[in-house]
């Protein structure tokens, strides 16, 4: 229970008559990269969106940073971090400005948001771009931004949701050194992606067919029970199953 | 220190970065309060007329100048052909048509009796109704002065007269600026802050933020009151404005105080703010939400009293403008501006206005869900 960052128990979400996740059990130790993976449509979004409080379980139970996702999901705000599909810092908002926004409504003090921006701006190498529209930046260190706002407040856990979505290669590369990182400073990693190679950096994956979670393992283990060379091949195997298209 | 400080520092910086919501705050409502005033204006003028001379008298000849005189019409045929005359009502080039007859001038001394008949073009009914108006006044003060000249003095009048004498109060001129600035300024604060407000959160929606936003801890009340507080200022500013161009360049100064207005327009813009966010919560995208204004607004500038009287209005009609809170913020200013009212007479108003702003308030709150 302690060393549990995520537990997640029987996990449902209905609309009307479909089953966007259907009573998914899975647990997330503290200080894990659990890789999330699924199809588009297999419902992985809307269980992230159940577990950052975003969106009410139909069923079942869930505890997430050691509280109940139907009573204290504002508790469970003020120890995770969020990083969506969609792109969401201000556009119109300088990097510096939107690092004290955010930073400032999780009730950091502004001595302390000060301090840690001129750290983060040199470790992201963004001195010069500091007070620049986050418009104006590329998407990847867009993306990279977004990354380190989500954690700025030291969340025990962070979701992430195709946070590489549309990023080069070398950038890729770049945002998972910044979530090893995170998981090394303690961080409990929960990610979506549909780039394979990332998985493999993963230390656990689960894999979501038509909203239920069809196999769960390490890397390695799971080439080694489908008999495949790659993450990609047992995740073809897998989805390949699915009769939910988008 | 408070988040909301953060919030409200977030607003205001994407409000001044934005080009266009700075004209819409600030360069719309002064041009639109110079030049409406000028344009909408209750007193009709250039009222076209064609005459139907059958006459030719003198008596015709003056009254045929009497009229032609006044600033209202303008003689646009004269001649004796009725058929001619109704052409130019059918092609809208003329609105009332005035028939002298045959020996108009021989009734008047012989018979000291005459007709004249008018025709009016009730397409635009509000020019006919009021042409046919002035047309009556300047035949009756003619006639008026006909009887002067005409009946020997000393003799018994055979005709009583009656005449009516009124007084206009708290507009002696009948100024219709002083009537409609004020009015127009209710208007101009209402629409800047409603579109303003309307398109705030659900622009935060497409934009994707929202849910940055709702998966932090932020509480509600501070949300709603961040995206509500820069617009009051604003409104608040704006009407600043307004007071000012109604003093240099319309002349008028409330004759009651400032006071008692600004603190109505502060509970009123509560009122027209939290209007704005309830459509923004309920929209899925911004056009949903202007769209929705746009409806909310044409009915209430159209029932809000500035246009057309509350009091001439049918029974269900006046009952729907006790909803409106622009005929509330109108009233108020008119009996402040025109009547010099205060917060004592006006007391039946800010009660209303208080109970709506937080009845929409409240419902603006608990209608924005962080969670889904």
């Amino acid at each position: 229970m302690h060393n549990k960052a995520i537990i997640v128990d029987k996990l449902s979400k209905q609309f009307g008559d479909f089953k966007a996740v259907d009573e998914i059990s899975f647990e997330v130790a503290k200080g894990e990269i659990f890789g999330f993976l699924g199809a588009n449509g297999a419902g992985k979004t809307t269980a992230m969106k159940m577990l950052c409080g975003l969106s009410m379980p139909t069923s079942g139970n869930a505890m997430v940073a050691g509280f109940d996702v139907y009573k204290d999901n504002e508790s469970i705000k003020k120890n995770i971090g969020y990083m969506s599909q969609k792109f969401s810092l201000y556009e119109d908002l300088t990097v510096r400005e939107n690092i004290k926004f955010y930073a400032g409504i999780y009730g950091i003090a502004s001595a302390v948001i000060v301090e840690k921006t001129k750290q983060l701006l040199l470790q992201l190498n963004l001195e010069k771009e500091a007070d620049l529209l986050v418009g104006q930046l590329p998407l990847g260190w867009k993306q990279k931004l977004a990354f380190s706002v989500a954690i700025f407040h030291e969340p025990q856990i962070v979701f992430l949701d195709e946070p590489t979505g549309g990023v080069d290669p070398i950038t890729r590369r770049e945002f998972w050194n910044l979530i090893y990182d995170a998981a090394a400073a303690g961080i409990t990693i929960f990610v979506t992606t549909h780039y394979m190679d990332e998985a493999e950096y993963c230390n656990r994956v689960s894999i979501m067919v038509d909203g239920k979670v069809e196999a769960l393992d390490t890397p390695a283990n799971l080439k080694q029970q489908f008999n495949v060379q790659s993450m990609d091949e047992v995740f073809l195997h897998l989805a390949r199953k699915a009769k939910r298209t988008e | 220190m408070s988040p909301l400080r953060y919030i409200l520092e977030k607003e205001f910086k994407q409000i001044f970065r934005n080009p266009a919501i700075l004209k819409v705050i600030f360069v719309m409502p002064v041009i639109q309060l110079i030049a409406l005033p000028m344009a909408a204006d209750y007193e009709i003028k250039n009222i076209n007329i064609a005459v139907i001379d059958r006459d030719h008298s003198s008596v015709s000849n003056k009254l045929v100048q009497k009229i032609t005189a006044s600033n209202y019409f303008k003689l646009v045929d004269y001649n004796s052909d009725f058929d001619a005359s109704m052409e130019l009502i059918e092609n809208d080039k003329a609105d009332l048509i005035l028939e002298i007859p045959k020996n108009f001038e021989s009734n008047l001394y012989k018979e000291k009796e005459t007709k004249l008949f008018l025709a009016v073009n009730a397409i635009n009914g509000v020019k006919a109704n009021l042409g046919a108006a002035y047309m009556t006044n300047i035949v009756q003060a003619y006639n008026a002065d006909f009887r002067i000249q005409t009946i020997t003095p000393g003799r018994f009048n055979e005709l009583p007269i009656f005449e009516i004498s009124s007084t206009n109060w708290y507009n002696p001129k009948m100024n219709y600026k002083i009537f409609m600035v004020p009015g127009i300024l209710v208007l101009l604060i209402t629409i800047v802050g409603m579109n303003l407000s309307s398109i705030n959160i659900v622009r935060e929606k497409e934009m994707g933020t929202i849910e940055q936003i709702n998966v932090t801890p932020i509480k509600k009340i501070h949300f709603i009151l961040g995206k509500l507080l820069p617009f009051w200022i604003i409104g608040l500013v704006v009407i600043s404005v307004g007071f000012l161009i109604a003093w240099l360049i319309y002349g008028i100064i409330p004759l009651g105080s400032y006071f008692t207005l600004y603190l109505f327009a502060a509970i009123y813009l509560l009122v027209i703010l939290g209007i704005g966010l309830l459509i923004s919560t309920y929209s899925e995208n911004q056009q949903q939400a202007m769209l929705v204004t746009f409806f909310l607004m044409m009915i209430f500038v159209l029932m809000g009293g500035l246009y057309t009287s509350i009091d001439s209005m049918p029974d269900w009609a006046r009952w729907f403008t006790r909803l409106n809170p622009i005929s509330y913020f109108i009233e108020v200013m008119r009996m402040v501006v025109l009547k010099g009212s205060g917060i004592i007479d006006t007391g039946k108003q800010f009660i209303i206005m208080i109970i709506y702003a937080v009845v929409i308030n409240t419902w603006a709150v608990l209608s924005y869900q962080k969670r889904a």
